[in-house]
């Protein structure tokens, strides 16, 4: 089994990139493998609470991200300084994450197999 | 004139560049520029910069898609898309800064 982390640092619905990563994330629970999740920058709205597309005509992908404990996916990492820098807190977030310091995110980075950029 | 911005100020710089060479008019913000509009953002602080001589709207659906339409920073005027197109028939002429 190798460490996978999914590095998100776009915001969701102004590129595909955000959607693209949970799709990446579902396929490498499928096979198993030790997958974490950071939210850096603009990826911390990807988990904001209260998203609304219907006007946009875009699919709301936000719950799927409280889904991916039953894919035994509950490493989710988000930085505190990219949180302060947008006015938001945790309690701002769809699912329970893990608020860390660039620090230590850049630490976990650095254990993994394999790091993937979204 | 009516200038255009659809890129999160903590992405890209285009705020910025609205700030530095926008005149006199309006400025509406869609899609991922809506997030300048939101209070504790960093780049409130050049938001309200440019309401000094700049109208600003933020384009409705787009801040419902993102879960900040509750976060509206004071003096924002939220449009739909009607409001867009009245917005783009009112000035002579518009620049979308992509």
């Amino acid at each position: 089994m190798k460490k996978f982390m999914l590095v998100n640092r776009k915001a969701p619905y102004g590129s595909i990139y955000a959607l693209e990563s949970l799709e990446v994330v579902l396929i490498a629970a499928a096979f198993e493998q030790d997958v974490s999740l950071a939210f850096i920058d603009d990826g911390v709205y990807q988990l904001k609470k209260g998203m609304q597309t219907k006007a946009i005509a875009t699919k709301n992908f936000s719950p799927t991200y409280r889904a991916l404990e039953d894919y035994d996916i509950d490493k989710l990492y988000v930085e505190a300084e990219s949180l302060a820098a947008r006015g938001l807190t945790a309690e701002d977030l769809v699912t329970d994450v893990k608020v860390v310091d660039a620090k230590t995110l850049g630490e976990l980075m650095e254990q993994q197999d394999v790091v993937l950029s979204f | 004139m009516l200038h255009i911005l659809n890129k999160s100020p903590l992405e890209k710089s285009s705020l910025d560049s609205v700030l530095r060479l926008a005149r006199s008019g309006a400025l509406l913000l869609i899609e991922d520029a809506v997030y300048a509009a939101t209070r504790g953002n960093a780049a409130e602080p050049k938001l309200r910069e440019a309401m000094s001589k700049l109208k600003v709207f933020v384009l409705e659906p787009d801040l419902q898609a993102r879960g900040v339409a509750d976060r509206v920073i004071d003096g924002v005027r939220t449009v739909g898309y009607d409001g867009f197109v009245d917005l783009v028939v009112e000035h002579p002429n518009c620049q979308s800064w992509l």
